[in-house]
C-alpha cells in the first residue's frame, strides 16, 4: 500500500519534472503574419521550425524543418508524397500544388536536379515565409507561381503540356478548396498526365469527404492507390490512366530505389505492403462536381 | 395636403417580391463564386470581382427603375422587372461556359478575367433586379409623408430576403442542390412573382371595375 503510494508520487514527479522541461523548450514564435488567406505562423523548438497556418482556430503544423538536418522530412504526409516514385521513379517534370514550407520541392530539386519543377501557391505571403524562413528559393529548374491551382493546370492542359509527377497538396489547409475536388477538375488534371505520369493527392481521411472523395477519383481514374499510415491522419490517393503496376513490381521497385531516399527520411521499402486498391468506402456517395461540391460542408458532418 | 392615388397592388404583395427579389438577388451572387472557380481559381479576388459588378448593376439598376416610376407606375412594368430578370438569369445556366471560355482564353490575369466574366454572366440580370426596389417604393407610397415609412418597410424587407438567400444558399441549397438547379429555382421564382403581380393587377382591375359599376347601377 505505501509503496504504492510512493511509486505514484514517484510518478507525479516525473510528471511534473517533464512539464517544466517542456516548458523551458516551449514553440518560440518566431514570425507571425495575417494574409490574404490565414493567418501565418513560424515556430521554432530547438533545432525544429514549424510552419502553421490558422493556430488561434487550432490548425496543426503545415510542414517543419529541422534547421541542423534540412534534407530530413519531419511529417509523414510530406514522405507520403514521395510514394508515386514507386511507379515513376525518374520525373522529369514535376508539378507542386500547395508550396507551405517547401519541403516538398526542394526535396524533388535534390534529389532530380535536372527535372524541370513548377509549384502553385496561392498565396504569396506563404511564398516569402517559405523563403525567408525555410531556406526556398527558386532555381533555374524550379519556379513558384502564384497562382489558383486550377487555372493553372486548365491552362497547362490546353497548352498541351504534361508532367510526369503531379503532387496535390492544396487540401491541408483550414478551408477546402472546393473547386479542386471535382470530377471535372480531375479530368483538367488527367489532361496534363501522360501514360507514364503519376499523381499523387494529399486528402482527407475522415470524415463523409472521405467517401465522396474516393467515389470521385475512382470515377476519373478507376482503380487506384489507397495509401494511409496508422502514424498519419492523411490519406494519399496515388492514380495513374492506365491500370496500375501490381504490388509486386512496387516492392521490386521500392528496393531498387529506396536508399536513395533514405537521407530524406522517407522509408520508402515500407510503402508498398501499405497501398491498396481495396474500396473502404461506402460507394453510394455522389460524385463532386462542379455542380456539386460542398467541401466544406460535408467535413463537418 | 396629401394627395391619395389607387394603389396598383395590395401592399402585402409587393413587400413579398420585394423579399423574393432580395432573396435572389443573394442566391446568385453566392452561387456566382461556384460558377467562376472552375476557370478563375477561388481567390479573394474572385469573390471581389463578383461582388464589385453585383454592387455596380444594382446602383445601375437603382437610378434606371427609379426614373421609370416617375412615368405612368404600373403593374405590368413591375412584372416585366422579374420575368425580365428572371430571363436574362437563363444564360448563367445554360451558357456559362461558352461565355466564360474565351475570357479564359484572352485574359490570363485572373482577376480581370473575373471581372469581366462577372459582367457578361451577372450585370443585366442583376442591374434588373435592382430595378424593382425604387420602383416598389412607388408603388406602395401614398402620400408623401408616410413616403419614409415605405421605403424602410422596403429596405427591411428584401434585405432581409437578401440575408435568407445568403443563408440559405451557402448553409443548404449547396448541400442539398446542383448549382444549376438552384439557379433553375431562382428563375423560376421570379417568373412565378412576374405572373402573381399580372394575376393580382387583375383581380384588382376587374373588382374596382365590378364596384364602379354597381355604383353607377345604384346611382341610375
Amino acid at each position: 500500500m505505501q509503496k504504492n503510494v510512493l511509486k505514484n508520487l514517484c510518478q507525479l514527479c516525473a510528471v511534473t519534472a517533464l512539464l517544466f522541461s517542456q516548458a523551458s523548450v516551449w514553440a518560440e514564435t518566431i514570425h507571425e503574419e495575417r494574409s490574404k488567406y490565414r493567418d501565418i505562423t513560424v515556430t521554432q523548438v530547438g533545432d525544429r521550425r514549424c510552419l502553421l497556418f490558422n493556430v488561434h482556430r487550432g490548425d496543426r503544423n503545415q510542414t517543419c524543418m529541422m534547421v541542423d538536418d534540412r534534407d530530413l522530412l519531419v511529417f509523414d504526409y510530406t514522405r507520403m508524397s514521395f510514394s508515386g516514385m514507386l511507379l515513376q521513379p525518374e520525373p522529369e517534370s514535376i508539378l507542386v500544388i500547395g508550396l507551405g514550407g517547401g519541403s516538398i520541392p526542394m526535396t524533388f530539386a535534390d534529389m532530380f536536379p535536372n527535372a524541370k519543377i513548377d509549384v502553385v501557391e496561392i498565396d504569396e505571403a506563404v511564398v516569402r515565409v517559405a523563403e525567408e524562413y525555410f531556406y526556398y528559393s527558386d532555381t533555374d529548374n524550379m519556379t513558384v507561381y502564384v497562382d489558383d491551382g486550377r487555372p493553372f493546370i486548365k491552362r497547362a492542359g490546353i497548352r498541351g503540356q504534361t508532367y510526369d509527377y503531379i503532387v496535390l497538396d492544396a487540401f491541408s489547409g483550414d478551408y477546402i478548396p472546393e473547386h479542386m475536388l471535382t470530377r471535372e477538375f480531375l479530368e483538367e488534371v488527367k489532361s496534363i498526365m501522360t501514360a507514364d505520369s503519376v499523381l499523387v493527392a494529399n486528402t482527407f481521411s475522415t470524415s463523409r469527404l472521405y467517401d465522396h472523395e474516393s467515389v470521385t477519383y475512382q470515377r476519373a481514374f478507376g482503380e487506384f492507390y489507397n495509401f494511409k499510415l496508422p502514424t498519419s491522419g492523411n490519406r494519399m490517393i496515388i492514380a495513374q490512366l492506365g491500370t496500375l503496376p501490381p504490388r509486386g513490381e512496387l516492392v521490386e521497385e521500392s528496393r531498387r530505389i529506396a536508399a536513395s531516399l533514405e537521407k530524406y527520411g522517407v522509408p520508402l521499402s515500407d510503402y508498398p505492403r501499405r497501398l491498396t486498391t481495396r474500396v473502404d468506402w461506402d460507394m453510394s456517395r455522389r460524385e463532386l462536381t462542379d455542380q456539386y461540391s460542398p467541401g466544406n460542408l460535408l467535413r463537418d458532418n | 395636403m396629401s394627395k391619395k392615388q389607387a394603389r396598383v397592388l395590395p401592399r402585402s404583395v409587393i413587400a413579398s417580391l420585394a423579399f423574393v427579389s432580395g432573396f435572389c438577388i443573394m442566391t446568385i451572387e453566392m452561387l456566382g463564386a461556384r460558377i467562376l472557380s472552375p476557370y478563375f481559381g477561388g481567390s479573394l479576388s474572385v469573390w471581389g470581382s463578383i461582388i464589385t459588378i453585383f454592387m455596380l448593376a444594382l446602383s445601375l439598376g437603382y437610378l434606371l427603375g427609379g426614373r421609370l416610376s416617375t412615368k405612368n407606375p404600373n403593374a405590368i412594368t413591375y412584372a416585366m422587372f422579374f420575368i425580365g430578370a428572371g430571363a436574362f438569369s437563363l444564360p448563367v445556366i445554360l451558357f456559362a461556359d461558352p461565355i466564360m471560355e474565351p475570357i479564359f482564353m484572352a485574359i490570363e490575369d485572373p482577376r480581370y478575367g473575373s471581372l469581366f466574366a462577372s459582367i457578361f454572366l451577372f450585370f443585366i440580370p442583376t442591374s434588373i433586379l435592382g430595378m424593382i426596389s425604387p420602383y416598389s417604393v412607388r408603388l406602395m407610397v401614398e402620400s408623401e409623408e408616410h413616403s419614409g415609412h415605405m421605403a424602410g418597410l422596403l429596405y427591411f424587407v428584401s434585405t432581409l430576403g437578401s440575408a435568407v438567400g445568403t443563408l440559405g444558399t451557402s448553409f443548404y441549397f449547396v448541400l442539398w442542390f446542383e448549382v444549376n438547379q438552384i439557379l433553375w429555382g431562382a428563375v423560376f421564382s421570379l417568373v412565378l412573382a412576374g405572373v402573381v403581380i399580372l394575376l393580382s393587377s387583375y383581380l384588382k382591375n376587374l373588382k374596382s371595375a365590378n364596384r364602379s359599376a354597381t355604383y353607377a347601377k345604384k346611382r341610375a
